[in-house]
């Protein structure tokens, strides 16, 4: 089956020809009346059309954004409200938010100001990573020219609401995309995340007052669900994985890129081979990453037993094969790994497996912030043992230690990078158990391999 | 991690613009000063090219904090550097779509139009003339148009050798 046709809502008017990224442009299609919109509603039935809409979080973890609004309940608490929009886009594989910040910045900033009005919050910030410095012009840039416009500022468009935005910059560190680390980061501290319980953001986030963080996705779709309703919304996509989704697709296919599509409306074959092209060169699938490098890889020609919904709701086993999986949270999940992020990763037969491995593991021992001893330790490890057995120094039993240092670390940590880091090393071992073994055979020795650079 | 700042630079002297953007950029943060240590290193190395001792204590006096609680920040985060880089500083992306785009192909390239066979602890080397200093960084979120890097503020994508070495012209 041909690949459904591209859904474009939050991308609508991305690559447009014609379409700027000033205020102007953004007027001229509708932009801004959402927020009108939203004014003639009261703040709590807009976080129930958020909930009515079913949308998940999409910065990786996927979490009901209505219910997460939930948690804060602004005629309860005295302390102010605080909500950070998380710009840090780190997670390799994942380039989408990118896009919105340089080509459609006001569109963040309107779901932005609808999100803060909903939920009674004055001061917001945007936490962009600090490789975007272009990125943090143009958002500072739209801010002042949303300001000038009085969609922002004090008493917006007369309805007496005050919101101050401001942009706030990272500096290098993964580990600030971590909401916890993210909100030690805006405090002016080391990123270090923080233990839950006690520091839930909702309860204990920014200057330990209750705070919502959400991605840049997430907070475009709210626009969206202001401009349709909750209800509508819900219709696209399927239950529970509801809306549409960006994806961006890098490594070895023909047309890499960023796209949109209803969630779930199209499979991962699909996606590679109609969408993408296939793969590059006329070689073959070896793996995927399907939602950000801390998702579990999948192998090509792997079966899966999923359940599937029927028309009159009961349930059925089916058994799929990689190119079969629907792109949606519920599938990702059941065949083992994740949507994440949206950042899919894929793999020829020409590559050796062990050194993508590597690579990633060099990622999560640089990006660790140290305050757990397994991650810390751990990633430090498993960066060493993939590189020695990548650069033919390993040996046979690095395979099991390998897989041992990766299942020691998830669960024992402060924050979920311990899942992040060990759920790479632990898929693509145990999938690729005899490309590893090989590789330990056929090494020279123990000897430690050098680092490269880095 | 070292815990010392190296001063290189003779002490410089501050302008009254500098001062006024660095309290421009402390009043985004009405509810404690000290968010605005980031923003202030930002400045400050964009300005002065590095993060110096003076630095360190300039800001914390200003912030009300120990030069301590800024120097952790400048050994933490790595964009902030201790020592100056080049002119013309190239980040090229290592992680792995960048690696299967040919990232470090793309570095060895620099590296070798650049003549520079010695990098730092960080992984940063220098050319002879101060001009360019070549590292590699993580994902850059470019990955379909790998492989990527970034002079100073500006990104290229998709770059062959033979754009590396229109750049090296370029930024001269
Ligand atoms: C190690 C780590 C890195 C993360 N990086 C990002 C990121 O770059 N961008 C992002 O939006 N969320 C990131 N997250 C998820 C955030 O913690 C948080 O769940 C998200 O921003 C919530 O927004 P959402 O509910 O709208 O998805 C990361 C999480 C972890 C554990
Ligand atoms: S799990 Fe890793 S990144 Fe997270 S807090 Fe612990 S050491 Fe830091
Ligand atoms: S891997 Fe290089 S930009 Fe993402």
């Amino acid at each position: 089956m041909p690949a459904p046709a591209e859904y474009r809502l939050v991308f609508k008017h991305i690559d447009e020809p014609g379409y700027t990224n000033d205020i102007e442009c953004y007027l001229r299609h509708g932009g801004y009346e959402q927020l009108k919109k939203a004014f003639t509603m009261k703040g709590p039935d807009i976080v129930n059309e958020v909930k009515a809409s079913g949308l998940r979080g999409r910065g990786g973890a996927g979490f009901a954004c209505g219910v997460k609004w939930g948690f804060i309940d602004p005629t309860k608490n005295t302390k102010p409200v605080y909500l950070i929009c998380n710009a840090d886009e780190s997670e390799p594989g994942t380039f989408k938010d990118r896009q919105i910040i340089h080509k459609d910045p006001h569109q963040l900033i309107e779901g932005m100001v609808i999100a803060c009005y909903a939920n009674n919050v004055h001061l917001s910030y945007i936490y962009i990573r600090g490789e975007f410095p272009l990125g943090a012009k143009i958002l500072e840039k739209a801010i002042a020219e949303a300001k000038a416009k009085n969609f922002l500022g004090k008493n917006i468009l007369g309805s007496g609401y005050d919101l101050e935005i401001y942009v706030h910059r990272g500096a290098g560190a993964y580990i600030c995309g971590e909401e916890t680390g993210l909100i030690e980061s805006l405090e002016g501290k080391r990123p270090y995340p923080r233990i839950k319980p006690p520091y839930f953001p909702a309860v204990l986030g920014l200057y330990m007052c209750p705070t919502i963080v959400n991605n840049v996705e997430t907070l475009c779709d709210v626009k969206h669900i202001i401009a349709m309703g909750g209800a509508n919304y819900a219709k696209i996509g399927k239950p529970n994985n509801t809306g549409t989704r960006l994806i961006g697709v890098s490594g070895d296919v023909a047309k890499p890129g960023y796209y949109e599509f209803e969630v779930g409306s199209l499979t991962l074959g699909q996606l590679i081979n109609d969408v993408c092209g296939g793969i590059k060169n006329g070689r073959k699938l070896q793996a995927v990453i399907p939602g950000g490098s801390s998702s579990k890889v999948l192998r090509a020609g792997e079966k899966y037993k999923i359940k599937e919904k029927q028309a009159d709701g009961s349930m059925i086993d089916k058994e799929i094969g990689l190119e079969d999986i629907p792109m949606d949270f519920d599938t990702m999940a059941a065949v083992g790994s994740m949507s994440g992020s949206g950042g899919v990763i894929v793999i020829d037969d020409s590559r050796d497996i062990v050194s993508c491995l590597a690579n990633l593991s060099e990622f999560y021992a640089h990006e660790s912030c140290g305050q757990c001893t397994p991650c810390r330790e751990g990633s430090l490890w498993m960066k060493k043992i993939t590189r020695r057995l990548a650069d033919g120094h390993g040996r046979l039993e690095d395979v099991a230690l390998l897989k041992s240092v990766a299942d020691n670390i998830a669960g024992r940590t402060i924050c979920a990078m311990g899942e992040a880091c060990s759920w790479p090393v632990q898929s693509f071992v145990a999938k690729f158990k005899n490309e590893f073994e090989a590789k330990g055979r056929a090494g020279k020795g123990p000897a430690v391999a050098a680092t490269n650079g880095h | 991690m070292s815990a010392t700042c190296h001063d290189t630079q003779d002490h410089v002297e501050l302008k009254p613009e500098f001062v006024a953007h660095a309290d421009e950029l402390i009043s985004h943060y009405p509810v404690s000063k000290r968010s605005a240590s980031l923003p202030l290193l930002h400045f400050w190395q964009e300005t002065h090219g590095y993060i110096s001792n003076q630095a360190v204590e300039w800001i914390a006096g200003k912030l009300g904090l120990n030069p301590i609680q800024i120097l952790e920040l400048v050994t933490f985060y790595p964009m902030f550097r201790q020592h100056p880089a080049g002119k013309f500083q190239i980040k090229v992306c290592r992680t792995l779509s960048c690696q299967l785009g040919g990232a470090y192909e793309l570095r060895e390239h620099f590296m070798k139009k650049l003549g520079i066979t010695k990098v730092d602890e960080h992984g940063l080397g220098i050319s002879a003339d101060g001009k360019f200093s070549v590292e590699f960084v993580e994902c850059l979120a470019s990955c379909g148009t790998a492989p990527v890097i970034m002079v100073n503020d500006d990104f290229y994508e998709g770059v062959s050798h033979t754009q590396a070495d229109e750049l090296l012209q370029k930024y001269n």
